[in-house]
């Protein structure tokens, strides 16, 4: 393992604080990896405030990304901005690009639906839609025209069975999703962001209005997901980042602090300043 | 707690204010005063409204000055007579009121007798002092009959004979009457059968039996005979159609225009205030621009019913319909066919009194759409129109209709503007028919707001219509009351399936 110089960990921290770029400390192991999403040198402002500072962030394909940091470090407007959903806000300013499967995000003449139509996104906040369950499953393709019901019914058992809720609402199919409980409405907005074959799956604290159990089975899948999706996930909870990611990012103010393979993050981070985070001694 | 105390601790007194106390009194206050207003209005016109068509006694009074009045007792006062009224009576009478005043602590009684026989009498109504009537001359007769005719109104008399063709097939009040009543009567009585009454003056007087609605014999039923009659009565209101000014008969057409007028109303406004709201809240770019545009659809709402009625009169009916006719109805001209009141432009107009009240309706309930349920949507790769009409809309739709359903409820009781956009008094055909093309846009109406007007302030028997105006008043808000009711069961049905609320 390669002894990097790290500087002294206030300087580091005082240095992000001031809103200087630091470039994050990014781990070599990434290199081997077929990234599918790219950030590049990106930049956000809401208004006059800077919120995101040169971020850049390779995620790899296939695996499961998770975004640490605490409260108010901008993960989820990174989250956000890959599938910009930010467009919706007034006064966001945005410089640097990314990219999905090597096509640009922010370029030019960028197909915005069509876009967020090759990523699926699972909110903090479960948000069914006012329709019946296999209407919220199918949604993404029904708005893509695809009208053939056998065709959505085949769609909507397959996210179902991947969301791990078919068992408990394959009966209710055509009832009003908003009479699910708040664990299984957080679980349809996965199979609803899963039914259409995402290439990436963004998930923005999938389980912090969860039970203990929900957690759990949204865990499980999110790891039986791995292999067959992208996944980038934010979360708080470090035992969960450490159990269901492959990679995790370390965000502090805005920028991209250190980004490894989970293992070697939380047991071995190169910066002092990921360690004090991750064991709770700061954030 | 009890450590507390025990250390000599205790909670400092709340004043009466931070308890809140003298706020629920008067918060409730405010309640109970609005409740009273609406529940005195209501049950005010349905007591008045309910017994309009409870058969009343028939009194013959035999007054001192000779004088016989003849008819149902509609109202009975005591009234405060001023020196004027004493001394314009004769001494007898003057007496016998002085007797009265003195035991009735400066009052006397008096009852407003329908005497009807218009024809004969040239009025409707008398008032019957009790001391002008003779000793005994205050009797309830058996054979008294009460006739509501097709014209002239009622007509109070004793049956004397039932002639067919002009001659007498039975004589006498039973023999008569017993005719009378074995036959058809109105529109479906033979020819030539007439009913010979006589009247209070003691003239004869030969009414056709086709003139004559219904028949009966006042002081002679029993409670089962008046409930019908009740009932029968009500029928006719509320399936036939109006006579005699419209203080009698039915008020079907009016019904029916109100429904038509309401319904067309509401199909009018509620597309066009959805879609103004819809830009509003969900395209329009919110700024000082939007402020401006929402400050003035709430100052719309300000405005006096009247001046919508004249623009409707104005750009309706005489710009837009007299376009209209000028284009594809010249023939007919100088004879308006859409270039004068309608139902149509009195939809319109109204429509456009009421877009302030479904606009603002929906756009509060565009608002309190969650702002994550489009998130959502628009992260699934929808475009702003699919979400606006997949998501959105349907979350809002039990808001549209609340917005739908007041303005609903403002539209039907507005009558104003109506007299100026085709409402009219008596209408010679319904607006929807079994003629080709069935709904009739241009023709005008009747209206049972209008209706209500009519009577109480244009109707020659003023007397007569006065318990008609609240039965109509009764009558109207019954249907406000049921267009709203089913509104709030779609709306309900509706808000059941779009959220169930279980967690
Ligand atoms: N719509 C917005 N307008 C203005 N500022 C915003 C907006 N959304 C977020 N911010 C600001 O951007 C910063 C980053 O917010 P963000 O939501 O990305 O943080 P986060 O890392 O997700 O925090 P948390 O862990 O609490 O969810 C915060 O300081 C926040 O106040
Ligand atoms: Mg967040």
């Amino acid at each position: 393992m390669e002894e990097l110089q790290a500087p002294p960990a206030m300087d580091r921290l005082s240095a992000l604080a001031a809103g200087t770029v630091v470039p994050a400390e990014i781990h070599p192991e990434l290199q081997d990896e077929e990234m599918i999403l790219e950030v590049a040198d990106f930049n956000l402002s809401y208004g006059s405030k800077q919120v995101l500072f040169d971020v850049n962030l390779p995620v790899p394909r296939g695996k499961v990304t998770a975004l640490i940091g605490p409260s108010g470090c901008g993960k989820s407007t990174l989250l956000r901005s890959v599938n910009r959903m930010n467009d919706l806000i007034d006064n966001v300013t945005i410089t640097g690009d990314m990219s999905l499967g090597g096509d640009t995000v922010y370029g030019r003449g960028v197909d915005v639906i069509e876009l967020r139509r090759r990523m699926g996104m699972v909110f903090q906040k479960s948000n069914p839609f006012p329709m019946s369950i296999r209407d919220n499953v199918t949604y993404a393709l029904q708005i893509n025209g695809e009208r053939n019901r056998a065709v959505l019914n085949e769609v909507c058992e397959t996210a179902l069975r991947g969301a791990a809720l078919w068992d408990e609402v394959h009966d209710r199919l055509d009832e009003s999703a908003l009479g699910m409980s708040g664990g299984q409405q957080q679980r349809l907005c996965i199979a609803r962001a899963i039914a259409a074959e995402p290439e990436v799956l963004l998930m923005d604290e999938p389980c912090s209005a969860l039970d203990p159990i929900a957690t759990t089975r949204v865990e499980e899948l999110i790891l039986k997901l791995r292999g067959d999706y992208t996944v980038l996930i934010v979360t708080h909870n470090m035992q969960q980042a450490s159990r269901v990611s492959d990679y995790t990012a370390f965000m502090y103010l805005g920028q991209v602090v250190e980004y490894g393979p989970t293992a070697k993050l939380f047991t071995n981070p190169l910066l002092k300043e990921t360690e004090d985070y991750i064991t709770g001694r700061f954030g | 707690m009890a450590n507390l105390n025990s250390l000599g601790y205790s909670r400092p007194a709340a004043s009466m204010l931070a308890r809140g106390e003298p706020m629920v009194w008067l918060t409730g206050a405010g309640l109970v005063v609005g409740l009273l207003m609406v529940v005195s209005l209501v049950a005010f016109v349905f007591l008045r409204g309910a017994v309009t068509f409870w058969p009343a006694t028939v009194l013959r009074a035999e007054l001192t000055s000779g004088i016989v009045a003849q008819g149902e007792v509609t109202r009975t006062e005591s009234f405060t007579p001023d020196a004027s009224f004493l001394s314009a009576l004769n001494a007898a009478d003057r007496d016998r009121a002085e007797q009265e005043i003195k035991h009735g602590h400066g009052e006397l009684k008096r009852r407003l007798v329908r005497i009807g026989n218009f024809e004969i009498t040239g009025e409707h109504f008398m008032w019957v002092e009790d001391f002008r009537i003779a000793p005994g001359g205050e009797k309830y007769p058996e054979w008294l009959v009460v006739l509501e005719r097709m014209s002239w109104g009622r007509f109070y008399g004793t049956p004397v004979a039932y002639l067919a063709n002009g001659e007498v097939v039975a004589d006498g009040p039973a023999a008569a009457w017993a005719a009378f009543e074995a036959g058809d009567r109105g529109e479906h009585a033979a020819e030539g059968l007439v009913l010979r009454l006589v009247t209070s003056g003691g003239q004869l007087s030969d009414i056709e039996v086709s003139e004559i609605v219904r028949g009966y014999r006042g002081n002679d039923l029993d409670w089962a005979d008046k409930l019908s009659l009740y009932v029968s009565r009500w029928h006719e209101y509320l399936t036939a159609e109006p006579r005699e000014a419209n203080s009698e008969g039915g008020v079907f057409p009016a019904i029916f225009g109100t429904i038509v007028m309401t319904l067309g109303m509401t199909i009018l406004v509620v597309p066009f205030g959805v879609m103004a709201a819809l830009y509003l809240r969900e395209y329009a770019r919110q700024g000082w621009l939007t402020s401006v545009v929402r400050i003035s659809i709430n100052n719309l709402a300000g405005v006096p019913s009247i001046v919508f009625g004249v623009f409707g009169m104005g750009f309706f009916s005489y710009l837009v319909g007299g376009s209209i006719d000028a284009i594809f109805f010249a023939d007919k001209l100088p004879n308006p066919t859409f270039g004068t009141g309608g139902i149509m432009w009195a939809s319109l107009t109204l429509a456009l009194l009421t877009l302030p009240v479904v606009i603002v309706a929906t756009e509060e309930a565009l608002a309190a759409v969650p702002s994550s349920m489009r998130e959502g949507s628009f992260a699934c790769g929808a475009t702003k129109w699919q979400t606006i009409q997949r998501v959105v809309l349907p979350r809002a739709l039990p808001g549209i209709m609340t917005g739908a359903i007041l303005a609903m409820a403002r539209g039907a009781g507005e009558v104003a503007p109506l007299m100026l956009v085709g409402a009219v008094k008596l209408a010679p055909e319904l607006p929807l028919d079994m003629t080709f093309p069935f709904f009739h846009p241009e023709r005008s109406f009747m209206h049972l707001g209008f209706h209500i007007y009519d009577l109480g302030f244009q109707s020659q028997n003023s007397e007569a219509a006065k318990p008609m105006v609240f039965t109509t008043t009764m009558l109207l808000m019954g249907i406000v009351l049921f267009l709203n009711a089913a509104a709030i069961w779609l709306r309900s049905r509706l808000t059941r399936k779009f959220s169930g609320s279980k967690f």
